[in-house]
Order: C-alpha cells, then sequence, then structure tokens
C-alpha cells in the first residue's frame, strides 16, 4: 500500500491534519488503534476558553475544523471575561463527549482522498535520514511522502492510581508500545511527561439542590465564522459549582503518602496549572476550600466530570475524598480519577514547521510535542498536516508568528524554549494579546488559509465582503458629524454635549458610548451585521493601544527579517557567552528574533550575534 | 576564542605598587613564559606567586602574580595579575615585554566588557564601572560602587517584584476568571499601586539628579546689572576657596569660570560674560545671552545693590528668574540701604560686601542648605548616574501618565495591564534582564489554579 501522508493517531491533533492533507488533495490514511475513540475527549468536556477559545477560532479561520464541529455538538456555549475588554473575550463550550466524537467521525468519513484504518504503529520505515512510510504490530509496511505522528498519550503509556501502575492508554486502550523505543534508536530525544484527569460522578446520585447553578449565555453564538448556531437557549445545560472542606483536606493530608504523586510512584513531570486536589492541598496550606465545577458530559449518558479534584489516590480514599463534598454525600463514583505517564519527543528537535529536525518528512502534533489540550492538538495537528502538504509540493511551509496568532506563539514557544511539562496556552504566553483576539481571527488568518487551498472561494467571498462592509463603515464615521442642536442625543447617550460638530468616529472614543446605542438611535445604517460593528468599535475605541502593540511587534519584525544560515557555526564566532553558544547550537534558530527568545541566550548574545551577521552579509 | 589582553590597572604614577592585569586563553601561558619562578601552568586556581620578570636574560622587575583560572574571575577567562614593584618605568616595560609575548593592549574597559558579554555582571553593573574608571572626586566613586555592587539595581528589582506582583494577578484574572476565590484585582488596586510606582521612579529621577549634582557639580550662574559686583563676588568665591580653575568644558559650551568644593560638591561657576561685553548699552541689559546660561543652570546668583533702588532691569531680572533655583545675594550692606525688597516672595536672600569680603560664608551655607549637601556626607547613593537607565526611568514614567489617563477614561485593566508589562520589561533592560518564565513562574506559584 503507498499514500501520500500517513497520519498515525485520530485525536485532535490527527483528525486535523488529515482532513488537512486530504482536503489538500493528498491521498491519506489515518492509522487509529480504535475507531472508536476518533476524536475521543478523555479528559474534561470542554472546548475552548482564555487563549484556548482562540486557537479554536484560528483554526476555523484557516480552514480547520474543531470550530464547526463544537458548533454541531455542544450543551452549553459561554463568553468568558465580558467584563474585561476585547482582546480576552474567549468562547467555551460544554462538548457532548458523545456528539463531538461521532460528528467528527462522519467529517472523516465523507471526505474525499481520506482512508482511515485501524491498527497499531510500531516503527517508522527510515532511509537515509528521511521517513518513507510506517511499520505495522502485524509487520506491514505502508509507504508514504509524508508521515505526522499525532500518538497522543499512547506511547509507552502507564495509568498511575495509588501505588499502582498498569501499561495501557485513556479507556482501558492499548498503549503504543514499541514507537517511542524505535524513536529514540532513530536519534530522537524522548521526555516522559504526566497528566491526570479527576473522577466521573453519576448524575442521578448528585444532590443538586444545595449546589450553584451556573447557565450558558443567553445570546446565541457559534465557534465558526462559517456556521449558524444550531442549539436552543433554553435547551442548554447547566453546570454546577462545589467546594472542598476541612474534612477533604484532612482525608487528603492523612493519606498523602498513598497517592502516586506523594508515594513517590510517579516519574513523569507534571503540568503546573493542572495541579492535583492534593498539590492544591499541600501548597496552599491557608485556603480553607477550593472550587469544584461538575460538568455534563453527554446527554447520551449519565457521567459528571468533577472539574478540578483531580487525583492519583487509591479508590478507597477516593471514595472518602468525593463523599466529604457538599452535594456528593451520596454520589456513585462511575470512573475513579488517575495520572498517566506517556513518552513524548522533545521539541527543541522540532523546525517551526514541525517537522523533524533529525528525520525528514517526519512531522509530530499534539501531545507526543509536550503540548497538552485538545485545541492546543487540533492546532498543531492542522498546521502538520498543511506542513506536511505543502513539503510535498515543494512550497515553503507556513510559519505564523507571534503577533499573527497564538498558534504562532504556541508553536514558536515549543520549539525555541521547548517544554518539560506538558504545555497549556494561556493569555499570559502572548506579548500581543490586543492583536491576537478572538474577534479578528479571521482577518489575521482567513488570507493563508484561502492562499494554500483550505478556504474555497464561497467563504472566502464572505469574508471579503465583510471587510469591506468594515472599511465603507469606518469611512461613513469619520466623514459623518453629530452637531450641538442635537442635544437629545447627548443625553440619550449619557454622554456630555459638544460644542462644535464632531464626527462619529470621535464620539464613539468616549469610553461611555457604545456604537450599538449609535445603531439604534438611527445614526449609522442598519445594514451592518453585529460581527461587523464590533469590529469597527473595538478598532476605534482600542485604537491608541493597538497602535502601541503594532509599534512592538514591528520591532519583532525586523529581528524577524534577520534570516540566521542554517549551517552557521556558533563555535567560530567570538565573545558569545558558552550557555548562549551551546543553547544558540542545539536549537539552531532560523532568525534572529527566535535566537532572541531562547532561554539562556541574553541580550549580549543577540547583539554579538547580529554584528556577525551583518559582517556575514557584508562579505 | 577570545585573545589576550592586557593593561596597567591601578592608576598610573601613584603608589608604589602597580598591578597588570593580563586577561584571555593564553593569559598563563604568555606570563610564563617571561616569569622567573614556579611553572604557572602548574599551579593551583586562585594563588599567588613569587619571582621575576626575566627578558631576554635581563630581570625587569621583582613581581608577585596571582593565577586565576576561568571561570571565577573578573572576566570570567583566564586572568594573571603581576604586581610589580620597580616603579612606573619598569612596569611599562612589563607590558611592553607581554606585548612582544603575544598579549594585545586592552581597549579602555574592555576588561569590563569580557565581563559583561561572558556573563559575569549585568548591563548596570558594567555601566557603574565604566562610571568608576572615569570618576573623579571621592563621591563620585561612591556612586560608582555602589552601582558596581547592584545597589541600583536592587532597586529596580524591587520595583519590577512590585509589576508582576499585580500583573500576574491580572494575568489569573484573564485565564481563571471563574475561580471566585482568586482575588480579582480592580482599578481602585492599580490605582493604588500606580501611585506608588510613580512616585518611585519620581523618586529615583529625583535622586539621580541630586547624583548627577556629585557627578557634574552645581552649574551656577551670576547674573545682575553691570557695575553691581558679579567680577567681585566671582572673584571672592573663587579666591576664598584656593579654586580648582579647569579647563573643562563640561557638558554645554559654557566656559566653567573656576569650581570651589563646598561639602565635597563641585560648584561650577559659569562666565556670562556676554552680560560685561553688552554692558555699554545700559538699555540692552544682554538678557539673551545670560539667559541661555539661566536657562540650564542649578543655580542663580541674581546679585542686587544695597544703596541702590531697584531698577527696571533690576525688576526684569527678578521676574526672569521667578521659576529658578534663586538666591537674590545683596552687595554692599555696609552702605546705607536704600533697596526696597519687601514685595521679594524669595526667601533666599544673603547680604554680603565683596569689598570687605563677609557674608561669602552665609552664601555658601545658604547652598549647601538649598542643595542639601549635607546628606550627600551620610547617606548611601542609590542613584543612577548613567544616562541611558535615566532615560528609561523617564520613559517609564511616561507610561505610569498613559496608565493614569486609562484609568480616567475607564478603560479595561487588561488594555492597561500592556503598559504595566511595558514599564516591566522597561526596567528590565536598564539592568539587562528581559522576559522569560519569570512571569508564569509567578503565576502558579501564587495562584491556585487549575482542573
Amino acid at each position: 500500500m503507498e499514500v501520500d501522508i500517513i497520519v498515525v493517531g485520530g485525536g485532535h491533533a490527527g483528525c486535523e491534519a488529515s482532513l488537512a492533507a486530504a482536503r489538500l488533495k493528498h491521498k491519506t490514511l489515518l492509522i487509529t488503534g480504535n475507531i472508536k475513540n476518533i476524536a475521543d475527549m478523555p479528559c474534561n468536556p470542554s472546548v475552548g476558553g482564555p487563549a484556548k477559545g482562540i486557537l479554536v477560532r484560528e483554526i476555523d479561520a484557516l480552514g480547520g475544523e474543531m470550530g464547526i464541529n463544537t458548533d454541531k455538538s455542544h450543551l452549553q456555549l459561554k463568553m468568558l471575561n465580558t467584563k474585561k475588554g476585547p482582546a480576552v473575550w474567549a468562547l467555551r463550550a460544554q462538548a457532548d463527549k458523545i456528539t463531538y466524537p461521532k460528528e467528527m467521525l462522519k467529517t472523516l468519513q465523507n471526505q474525499e482522498n481520506l482512508t482511515i484504518k485501524e491498527a497499531i504503529v510500531d516503527d517508522l520505515l527510515v532511509k537515509n535520514k528521511k521517513v518513507y512510510g510506517v511499520k505495522l504490530e502485524n509487520g506491514e509496511e505502508i509507504k508514504a511522502k509524508a508521515v505526522i505522528l499525532t500518538t497522543g498519550t499512547y506511547l509507552k503509556a502507564d495509568i498511575l492510581v495509588g501505588s499502582s501502575r498498569t501499561p495501557g492508554g485513556p479507556h482501558g486502550e492499548k498503549e503504543a508500545k514499541n514507537l517511542s523505543d524505535n524513536l529514540k534508536k532513530l536519534g530522537l530525544t524522548i521526555q516522559r511527561l504526566k497528566t491526570g484527569t479527576p473522577q466521573r460522578i453519576k448524575k442521578s446520585s448528585i444532590d443538586y439542590s444545595v449546589l450553584e447553578r451556573e447557565d450558558g449565555d443567553n445570546v446565541l453564538r457559534t465557534f465558526s465564522y462559517d456556521t449558524k448556531p444550531m442549539y436552543k437557549i433554553e435547551d442548554q445545560v447547566p453546570c454546577y459549582l462545589t467546594y472542598t472542606n476541612e474534612e477533604t483536606h484532612k482525608i487528603i493530608m492523612d493519606n498523602l503518602k498513598k497517592s502516586s504523586m506523594y508515594g513517590g510512584y510517579v516519574r513523569g513531570i507534571g503540568p503546573r496549572y493542572c495541579p492535583s486536589i492534593e498539590d492544591k492541598v499541600v501548597r496552599f496550606k491557608d485556603k480553607e476550600r477550593h472550587q469544584l465545577f461538575l460538568e455534563p458530559e453527554s446527554l447520551y449518558y449519565d457521567d459528571i466530570y468533577l472539574q478540578g479534584f483531580s487525583t492519583s489516590m487509591p479508590h478507597d480514599i477516593q471514595e472518602k475524598m468525593v463523599h466529604s463534598l457538599k452535594g456528593l454525600e451520596h454520589a456513585e463514583i462511575v470512573k475513579y480519577a488517575y495520572a498517566i505517564e506517556y513518552d513524548a519527543i522533545d521539541p527543541l528537535e522540532m523546525q517551526p514547521s514541525l517537522e523533524n529536525k533529525i528525520i525528514e518528512n517526519l512531522f509530530t502534533a499534539g501531545q507526543i510535542n509536550g503540548t497538552s489540550g485538545y485545541e492546543e492538538a487540533a492546532a498543531q495537528g492542522l498546521m502538520a498536516g498543511i506542513n506536511a502538504s505543502l513539503k510535498i509540493q515543494g512550497k515553503e511551509a507556513l510559519v505564523l508568528k507571534r503577533n499573527e496568532a497564538y498558534i504562532g506563539v504556541l508553536i514558536d514557544d515549543l520549539v525555541t524554549k521547548g517544554t518539560k511539562e506538558p504545555y497549556r496556552m494561556l493569555t499570559s504566553r502572548a506579548e500581543y494579546r490586543l492583536l491576537l483576539r478572538h474577534d479578528n481571527a479571521d482577518i489575521r488568518l482567513r488570507k493563508y488559509g484561502y492562499e494554500i487551498g483550505l478556504i474555497d472561494d464561497v467563504r472566502y467571498q464572505k469574508f471579503k465582503d465583510k471587510l469591506q462592509d468594515i472599511e465603507d463603515l469606518k469611512n461613513y464615521l469619520n466623514e459623518n458629524k453629530v452637531y450641538p442642536v442635537e442635544g437629545e442625543l447627548f443625553e440619550k447617550l449619557n454622554t456630555s454635549p459638544i460644542l462644535d460638530g464632531l464626527s462619529l468616529s470621535e464620539l464613539l472614543k468616549r469610553p461611555e458610548v457604545k456604537i450599538n446605542m449609535l445603531k439604534e438611535l438611527g445614526k449609522i445604517p442598519q445594514k451592518y451585521s453585529d460581527e461587523v460593528l464590533e469590529q469597527v468599535e473595538i478598532s476605534i475605541k482600542y485604537a491608541g493601544y493597538i497602535a502601541k502593540e503594532e509599534k512592538e511587534a514591528l520591532k519583532l519584525k525586523e529581528l524577524e527579517s534577520i534570516k540566521i544560515p542554517e549551517d552557521l557555526d556558533y563555535e567560530i564566532i567570538p565573545n558569545l557567552a558558552s550557555e548562549g553558544r551551546q543553547k544558540l547550537n542545539q536549537i539552531k534558530p532560523i532568525t534572529l528574533g527566535q535566537a532572541s527568545r531562547i532561554s539562556g541566550v541574553n541580550p549580549s548574545d543577540i547583539a554579538v550575534l547580529s554584528v556577525y551577521l551583518k559582517r556575514l552579509n557584508h562579505e | 576564542m577570545s585573545d589576550t589582553i592586557a593593561s596597567i590597572a591601578t592608576s598610573l604614577g601613584i603608589g608604589a605598587i602597580s598591578i597588570i592585569r593580563v586577561s584571555g586563553s593564553d593569559a598563563i601561558k604568555i606570563v610564563n613564559k617571561i616569569f622567573k619562578g614556579k611553572d604557572l601552568e602548574k599551579v593551583e586556581s586562585h594563588t599567588i606567586h613569587y619571582g621575576h620578570i626575566v627578558y631576554e636574560g635581563e630581570t625587569i622587575d621583582e613581581v608577585l602574580v596571582s593565577v586565576m583560572k576561568a571561570p571565577k574571575t573578573y572576566t570570567m577567562e583566564d586572568v594573571v595579575e603581576i604586581n610589580c614593584h620597580g616603579g612606573i618605568s619598569s612596569t611599562n616595560k612589563v607590558l611592553e615585554i607581554l606585548f612582544l609575548s603575544g598579549c594585545r593592549s586592552a581597549e579602555a574597559g574592555e576588561f569590563t566588557k569580557r565581563a559583561f558579554l561572558n556573563g559575569r555582571i549585568d548591563l548596570m553593573q558594567a555601566e557603574a564601572v565604566s562610571d568608576l574608571i572615569n570618576s573623579e572626586t571621592e563621591k563620585e566613586r561612591k556612586i560608582a560602587i555602589n552601582g558596581l555592587e547592584g545597589n541600583s539595581s536592587k532597586l529596580i528589582k524591587k520595583l519590577r517584584q512590585k509589576l508582576i506582583d499585580i500583573i500576574s494577578n491580572i494575568e489569573v484574572n484573564i485565564d481563571y476568571p471563574e475561580y471566585e476565590d482568586i482575588y480579582e484585582v480592580t482599578k481602585n488596586d492599580l490605582e493604588k499601586e500606580i501611585k506608588e510606582i510613580k512616585s518611585s521612579l519620581e523618586n529615583i529621577i529625583k535622586e539621580s539628579e541630586d547624583g548627577k549634582i556629585i557627578k557634574d557639580g552645581i552649574k551656577t550662574v551670576i547674573i545682575g546689572r553691570p557695575n553691581v559686583g558679579k567680577s567681585s563676588l566671582l572673584n571672592r568665591l573663587l579666591d576664598s576657596n584656593k579654586a580648582i580653575v579647569t579647563d573643562i568644558p563640561g557638558t554645554t559650551r559654557d566656559i566653567v569660570e573656576g569650581s570651589i568644593l563646598i561639602s565635597g560638591i563641585k560648584l561650577n561657576i559659569i562666565d556670562t560674560a556676554g552680560i560685561r561685553k553688552t554692558s555699554d548699552k545700559v538699555e540692552q541689559i544682554g538678557v539673551s545671552k545670560s539667559i541661555e546660561a539661566m536657562n540650564t543652570a542649578d543655580l542663580v546668583l541674581l546679585l542686587l545693590n544695597n544703596n541702590e533702588t531697584l531698577t527696571k532691569e533690576d525688576l526684569e531680572l527678578l521676574k526672569k528668574v521667578e521659576d529658578k533655583n534663586t538666591i537674590i545675594v545683596i552687595n554692599k550692606n555696609d552702605l546705607e540701604k536704600k533697596i526696597d525688597i519687601s514685595n521679594l516672595d524669595n526667601p533666599n536672600i544673603i547680604y554680603i560686601n565683596t569689598i570687605k569680603d563677609n557674608g561669602i560664608d552665609s552664601l555658601k551655607e545658604k547652598i549647601k542648605m538649598m542643595f542639601n549637601l549635607e546628606k550627600f556626607e551620610t547617606s548611601n547613593y542609590n542613584y543612577i548616574t548613567n544616562t541611558r537607565q535615566l532615560s528609561k526611568i523617564k520613559e517609564c514614567l511616561k507610561v505610569v501618565h498613559d496608565i493614569e489617563k486609562g484609568l480616567n477614561d475607564n478603560l479595561d485593566l487588561d488594555i492597561l495591564e500592556i503598559d504595566l508589562k511595558n514599564i516591566w520589561n522597561t526596567l528590565g533592560t536598564i539592568i539587562g534582564e528581559s522576559y522569560e518564565e519569570e512571569l508564569l513562574d509567578e503565576l502558579f506559584s501564587k495562584f491556585c489554579v487549575g482542573k
């Protein structure tokens, strides 16, 4: 058998990668251990949230599937951070864990050029440091021009509960036993990571009457730029809140040594942002209680996800812990919490295109690269699918910059700084947050999706019409004025009157004046969509700060425009600090900008390197 | 790798012992070639050895040689220091021999530059070292040393910590909006913080300007009508102190007539010759030239005459100096008082007599008080004297003003945080620290969040 691109793994990275590759007209084979687990959500039942929600919007802008699929399958939708500025608004869905994978599988099965195969991959076929296919557990060989590994947590996975360690992936699936050892043999560095997931509780055993309820928004929204809302506001399923208490903490402290973590049974490095409940209790001793969220998993079965309570305690202790919680006194645990340890590669051995530096035509995406989260995985999967395709076509890779997309921040962080814990996207990782907003992902990225071929003419035309509307409305606001005689208008807007004519855009700069009020008062044409109004309002109200960030981004652009030759010998450059020299040699940054972000490379190294490159160019 | 450099590290012509410092990968090898005593290539690091410098059979000097191996040295390279005992001419000779044996002459500040490039000292310390090398008076030296030991770095670091505290809290509020038990920063909090940050920055600037006074002295301009006794006052000031007459042009085009020391601080008296030259024409007081000098002066001495009523020109001058640091000096106190100064609201009035030479001391006392010079004798100098650094601090203050305006306009906290980060980064560049994982470390060590 021979195809263009093989994708190994059917999680969120694998789905996006294989869809992108197939949509770009490459014969694609998706190999998964179990077809039932395609697009599975083994951990939390939600998609989006701060930073992550913006990743989903970016995936959608580029022509990926996650946004559309979430729109088809969620139980609740909520815009977070609406009390803060627009730069940090983020959409989050409670996804239905049955519907989401079902819808995704349907999309994959209907996709031209894409075949799905159930098998376990054991090894890569490599010749002269170039991958040309994979070898299956049964010895079968499949050839391809490029291979994308999206193996999630399955590489040499171990499930940890208390002092027990059992080889296996989530849902009692078989782990991939041999692939990571074989990757090591090929020269890749393998690291061990850890993550965990909390208990699932039987819905009918929870006393909701004593819990705080959290509803979805009462405004219809979508993740995708191209879908219409497919749900009713009143049909949304609520989440609930409960808290740990003194008794819970006592149980944990009394049994600390029984947990995998504190008993010393864990080798992998877990994420700081996903601490287990025992971690939280130990590290934040003076906190009287910790917040827990009860999230519905699906309309089709009875599990409730207990967010915030992940632990590696043995089952009997978990029982006691759960029963100490308000509203869960008689709760029935359907699935116990567990920690999982798995192998990942060192992302520093990856290029910004996600192609491996050691083995050509090999791409990796998702948890194998050291990240965590469905959205982070999907974003990389999409980029790996795009770049493997571009590679086959002999075209330059698509590398998004830090001021263009959270995806750019994510990948740049991975290939520049590496990661020692599962990497989660956070808004605080982005230095140009105000440029990377939820609302403008299409304006930032749709052009790339179109150029590559993932966005068709119809979708692109719709986007261009929106741009045109934005331009028109901006002009309209600049050209049309309000005058002192319209005294009543200012009263209605609750703003101070004026002495002279004032353009509408000047008026809109006033903090208390909102564009929707102007529309309601008939000061602007009614034809513009809410999306257009929002875009124009943000660009006018935040013009000063947007300009500030753009100015900063320009500095970055200068550094990014200075390319570093791939074969540069850092040993012969005088005056580099030894740590900087070593790091530069290891990471081999492709631009001076990337070099400047490597930890251990200090500003004077960059100065030295910059002078050296200038001299090099003169010669 | 790096070539080997050498130069004399002590000041020339002073003291019996001079030290030659050699740094670079061949430092030990080169010195060993000309050293008669132990084999320096075999000695332990950080040891001192007695011996002689011998070149072509001739003993040049009796020396003590310190051998310090990388990386625990000033430059983080191999360093050898030769203590020469034979006076300046033999020290020079030793240096010459080193050059002949494979060393290169170090450029000014090159040892420090290497220390910086090799990552031993931060930018601020590097700049302080260069200030130290160029320092003239004892007080300048103290400031320079404090900078070197990182006192001003400490100050900046403290301020950055304050900033990162509030930044990380705002970030946590953004990334974990639903954690109700995490404190939510309010605009009032920011307002309060920003007030404190502002006053810290203003303080640094203010204190740094004091530091500038120590470094550059107090630029003093004497003005007054012709014949009121300006030259006499100048001469009295200079005479009485055995003036240090300098030919240093200073930082401006002013000609420094002379300098005196008050409490160890230089008072640089600027010649306002322009006034004298045009003094033929009473109607033109030649204000234009003196204005220039006045505008950049730290102190203006306005000289008036005790036994004349205030003229139109006097009143004009008084108006000109209204917002300057001014002492009104009234000369000829032995003559009948005709001047009426009851309308002046300047508290700094001193009566003197340039002919009988009295009142000069009280004038100096007054200056001492005005510039609070006594504090310089006792306090620790935490000031930033480097222009680049000071301009960065001023940049930060500007951003603080943006934040104040933003708070006024009711902008969102996460937008204003952009400015906070900007200040934090700018302060980072002063001490040569840039964004790394600092923020995230702070975030996760202080807040309990996550699933």
